[in-house]
């Protein structure tokens, strides 16, 4: 109990920290979100109306604390580019982005954990060999090529699916996730390539522990003893690796769905720090930031549910 | 049959790394054509003997920006995994070797830097800064710091408690030669595989950073951003990205294959 | 393995039922039978959709379906009366009379009125916060309704182009857009949805030629790439401003309108950067360059080479100075070397990142300077920081980029940018003879001495080299081969009224 509070007020500081940078990183970056809006019809004169309009012309501490303020209380503030309230804004478009990332994280394991079991058990042979050299080969193809490559032969040529038009789940529920398939599977393959290799690894060290010999004696075929007694133990690296994974997919994400044009949380990102939009630019970051931060600390105690005798300090 | 292996792995990275090297430096002092060098007469033509990988929209020879961009790529790459490694390593080392307060304010830092989207950062440091290779280079040492503090710390955490360490204090060692002489290269090996995939990381990042139109100036050549830019013709000219898109492939797989090897021969 | 196997075949068939979902939906068939048109646009409509507030070029190109002033352009560039029925200008310049149109209807049902004239005219000139929504309407002096089918305008002084900005649009009387959208145009505004789309509607009661499309849909693709493959692969059937190596990635399978875009694209020089400041450096940049050199890598030779700030579109207006310079290496190094720039020197070329032709123009230029010496960077920023450090701050040596008439197609508004005060003077540049010459155009009362005082006016331009100028690029449409009716206007809007399904 006193881990966790401790970790909670750790999470909540960090997350400070990263507002406040976030926040003064707004204030370096040339232009305000009066440039954007006035584009070429910039002058002076208008600028400062817009500015009080949109209430710029606060000073930045008070303008923080009002942001603040306002953010613990569910207010996430107005958009300037789309004069609409944040969380109306972001609500459509975290959807999104989670059915993306969850359908990725699913990808992942269950193309890794099959083939790390399968690539362990026949350990040496020639089929371990190609997968291995597969794997390696995967990782080394950045995810946004693999996007680039599938739009052009699933989308263009083999019309599987029809890049650039998305649809959105309530147009069609199966509709969105075929649309997701393979954007989240550019993402999935070369995660899973890692998770194949750390895992496989992971397996191979423990098939030397002492149990596992144990086991053998005890009349288990190499495959039982896999499944039963070494998976549960391999499993513990790769669970901090596949935590740190989940941030990378929703970091990669932002990507990918520019190359697939998915509308999700990474285009409204890249697009709301060029308009310098920052009430959706903060919301969207303090949302990535805790999510990692959170996913850093269920890592720590899946940890400890699978192996006791690391003890949470 | 591990060790074969191992050494296979070792040996075919070795030679896509030194094939990619040497294709490197040979680009560094000649090129078959000026890489900037556009022709109106010979725009999008397909590989042939007079253009081996043919050439862009502009009709620049591909072959020729191959070469200057993997030299781009790998210039930044290279600079930004040593930047990150030398202020990871004092950090990691003074962090782990004292711990205490400074320890746990660095180490959150380390938390904010690697929980704050990667590409918000980098465009902030890029706008601030203006792009440009050494600018990237910043960015992504940046980037890079925490995740090497993070193994130095844990590893000098480990090994202050080792025998020769406290033999050496007894010894009366001073302080910085324990932590730079003495303990340093024990950690060396951990920290290899760290390298490989910093290494990987930042070839991988200068393309996403490419992608999202913050990289190198133009019209300098990099890897990343002529694959994004042949994006476009993928049907018409496919050999544009398959180039581009192909040297980042074997630039990183033989690295990793090389890091691969080490690691396994380590463990035969 | 059992388990493996099963969990291996699961995945198969989970990758054919999504592959075979996905491909029931890809085909093109449906769209022409319910007259719905899927139009793919670059940008989203993000900085205001208020016709009053709206600056961006590519908003406006969409919201002129929706919304119509007194007048408006029609496709050679005149002015038609449109919610007005008829116009007289006085002799003196200065009063506008305009006569309503019968039965105008609003998409909200009503009819147009003198008040709702009013109220617009009034809105945009800033009646209440002093400030004007569109700078001319500072102009104006009074707007009235004399009686409920006219209305007078009067301008401060004599302004004969300001009836062009009269085609700003007419809302209902009090009414504020941000809580909806109402105007008079062939179409109605449905629906947004940030970054996803933008839904129009056919207006039934619209007082001229109704659309042929029942329903558009506008799909916002940010990346021009990806625009290219959403054309191909159906999910999109129209898409404009493409370059030429695009439109050919398209095939036989799609028709390619050429027209041009109506922007003045060059390469503007900080007029008061170093080695810039001297008009002969500027001429060197000039006579080094090979604007039609520039067409063919840029756009396979298409659209029209310019020599000062106006293009061909504008007819009477146009002074047409491509020929001015032509390339001459040995005459720009003369003149750089009589600079004191014989070996040349370093010039940064600012770009936006998120207009390929202009990257595309500014590594072309680079290539073309070096013959003379001058050793160009190009720097790709985002549209914003291009705005704070290029436009606003004027922190910059040299940019590649193109400007259009924006808010109404006037002489006027593409000449303002260079006198000396104008707070829109981004190149810095600075010269009696063309304020004076300018000055005497806007005060002119007749048409015909006004024309010939804008052709003074560009040809000083051409002459002290302002800017670079390069050309009027030339915009290709892509839209289905069963699409046609796709009219080019001489301003940068996307008139969709027309365009209809063959079938």
């Amino acid at each position: 109990m006193k881990y966790i509070l401790k970790k909670a007020v750790t999470m909540l500081i960090t997350l400070l920290v990263i507002s406040m940078l976030a926040f003064l990183a707004f204030e370096v970056l040339p232009g305000d979100p009066t440039t954007k809006m006035l584009g070429t019809e910039w002058t002076a004169e208008r600028a400062e109306v817009l500015r009080h309009e949109l209430g710029l012309d606060v000073p930045l501490p008070l303008r923080y604390l009002r942001w603040l303020g306002g953010f613990f209380g569910g207010d996430l503030g107005v958009s300037y580019s789309y004069s609409q309230p944040v969380r109306s804004l972001l609500a459509g478009k975290l959807g999104i982005t989670a059915a993306l990332s969850l359908i990725a994280f699913v990808l992942v394991i269950v193309i890794s954990l099959p083939l790390a079991l399968l690539m362990a058990r026949e350990e040496g042979s020639l089929l371990d060999r190609i997968l291995s050299g597969v794997t390696q080969v995967t990782m080394s193809i950045p995810p946004f090529f693999i996007g680039i490559i599938f739009t052009s032969v699933f989308g263009l040529a083999l019309r599987l699916f029809v890049a650039g038009s998305f649809v959105s789940a309530e147009e069609s529920f199966w509709g969105f996730l075929g649309y997701l398939f393979f954007p989240a599977l550019s993402i999935a393959l070369p995660k899973s390539a890692m998770t194949v290799k750390l895992l496989r690894s992971s397996i191979l060290g423990e098939l030397d522990e002492d149990y596992v010999r144990t086991a053998y004696s005890r009349g288990h075929s190499r495959k039982t003893a896999l499944r039963y007694h070494v998976l549960r133990n391999s499993i513990i690296p790769v669970i901090t690796f596949l935590a740190v994974t989940i941030a990378d997919i929703v970091a990669g994400s932002i990507i990918v769905e520019q190359v697939f044009i998915v509308p999700g949380l990474g285009r409204l990102l890249l697009l709301s720090i060029s308009n310098r939009d920052y009430p959706v630019v903060l919301s969207i970051i303090m949302i990535i930031s805790a999510l990692v931060i959170f996913v850093n600390f269920l890592a720590d105690v899946a940890y400890q549910l699978v192996d006791p005798r690391i003890r949470l300090k | 049959m591990t060790v074969k292996k191992s050494h296979n792995n070792f040996i075919i990275g070795c030679c896509i790394t030194g094939v990619m090297l040497l294709l490197i430096l040979l680009g560094a002092f000649w090129t078959p054509y000026d890489a900037e060098a556009m022709d109106t007469a010979a725009k999008m033509q397909a590989p042939s003997f007079t253009h081996i990988l043919g050439t862009d929209n502009f009709g620049r020879d591909i072959f020729s920006r191959v070469l200057e961009g993997a030299g781009t790529t790998l210039f930044i790459a290279v600079n930004a995994v040593c930047a990150g490694l030398f202020f990871g390593i004092l950090i990691g080392a003074f962090t782990g070797w004292y711990g205490g307060w400074i320890d746990e304010v660095l180490m959150r830092i380390a938390d904010v830097i690697t929980a704050f989207p990667s590409i918000l950062l980098a465009l902030v440091l890029i706008s601030l800064l203006g792009s440009g290779k050494s600018n990237i280079i910043l960015a992504l040492s940046l980037l890079f710091i925490p995740s090497f503090a993070r193994v130095v710390r844990s590893e000098y955490a480990k090994q202050k408690e080792l025998d020769y360490v406290r033999n050496a204090k007894l010894m009366g060692v001073g302080t910085p030669r324990i932590m730079f002489v003495h303990i340093l290269p024990n950690v060396w090996p951990v920290l290899l595989s760290s390298i490989a995939i910093g290494f990987n990381n930042a070839v991988l990042a200068e393309a996403a950073m490419s992608y999202v139109g913050i990289g190198v100036l133009l019209p300098d050549a990099s890897l990343g951003r002529m694959l994004s830019e042949s994006q476009a013709f993928f049907f018409s000219a496919p050999w544009y990205a398959l180039s581009a898109g192909l040297t980042i492939v074997l630039l990183v797989l033989g690295v990793g294959l090389i890091s691969d090897g080490l690691g396994e021969w380590d463990n035969a | 393995m059992n388990t493996l196997k099963r969990i291996l075949t699961l995945l198969l068939v989970l990758a054919m039922l999504t592959a075979a979902l996905c491909g029931c939906k890809g085909g093109k068939s449906g769209k022409a039978e319910k007259n719905e048109l899927t139009v793919g646009i670059a940008q989203d409509l993000d900085d205001s959709l208020d016709p009053h507030k709206m600056t961006a070029a590519g908003t406006r190109e969409i919201l002129f379906n929706v919304f119509e002033g007194l007048v408006k352009p029609d496709e050679n560039g005149n002015l038609i009366p449109a919610v007005a029925s008829a116009y007289t200008i006085a002799d003196t310049g200065d009063t506008f009379t305009f006569t309503l149109r019968d039965g105008v209807k609003f998409h909200n049902g009503a009819t147009v009125t003198v008040k709702d004239v009013v109220y617009s005219i009034e809105r945009v000139a800033g009646k209440d916060s002093e400030k004007p929504l569109i700078a001319q309407f500072s102009a104006i002096e009074s707007v009235e309704a004399t009686d409920d089918k006219t209305v007078v305008i009067k301008t401060k002084e004599p302004y004969l182009e300001f009836l062009s900005y009269l085609t700003a649009a007419i809302i209902p009387d009090g009414s504020n857009p941000a809580d909806g959208l109402v105007g008079t145009g062939p179409f109605r505004f449905v629906s947004r949805k940030a970054q996803e789309n933008i839904v129009l509607e056919r207006f039934a009661d619209y007082w001229g030629t109704p659309a042929h499309l029942e329903k558009v849909t506008f799909k916002i693709i940010e990346n021009a790439n990806v625009l290219v493959t959403s054309l191909k692969s159906g999910a999109i059937d129209l898409c404009a401003h493409l370059t030429a190596t695009q439109a050919k990635e398209l095939g036989k399978d799609f028709t390619v309108a050429e027209g041009s875009m109506n922007l003045v694209q060059a390469m503007y020089l900080n007029n008061a950067y170093g080695p810039l400041t001297d008009a002969r450096v500027r001429q060197a940049l000039c006579w080094a360059v090979d604007r039609q050199s520039i067409l063919a890598l840029v756009n396979d030779g298409m659209g029209s080479v310019l020599g000062s700030s106006m293009y061909p579109a504008f007819g009477k207006y146009y002074n047409d100075l491509s020929g001015y310079y032509t390339q001459d290496t040995e005459k720009a190094k003369a003149l750089l070397a009589e600079a004191g720039y014989e070996n040349g020197f370093d010039l940064v070329i600012t770009v936006p990142g998120n207009y390929q032709i202009h990257v595309d123009t500014a590594q072309v230029i680079a290539e073309q300077l070096k013959a003379i010496g001058v050793k160009c960077t190009i720097q790709t920023v985002e549209w914003s920081a291009w705005l704070e450090n290029v436009y606003k701050n004027r922190d910059y040596q040299a940019t590649v980029v193109g400007f259009d008439t924006s808010a109404a197609m006037t002489a006027q508004s593409l000449l303002a940018r260079f006198q000396s005060e104008s707070g829109k003077n981004v190149c810095n540049f600075q010269s009696a003879a063309y304020d004076a010459v300018y000055a005497k155009a806007l005060a002119e009362t007749t048409e015909a001495a006004q024309i010939e005082d804008y052709k003074e006016c560009q040809r000083i331009l051409a002459e002290e080299a302002a800017a670079v100028y390069v050309q009027d690029p030339c915009d290709l449409v892509g839209m289905r081969s069963d699409l046609t009716g796709y009219t080019f206007y001489p301003i940068y809007v996307m008139d969709l009224s027309r365009v209809y399904f063959t079938k």
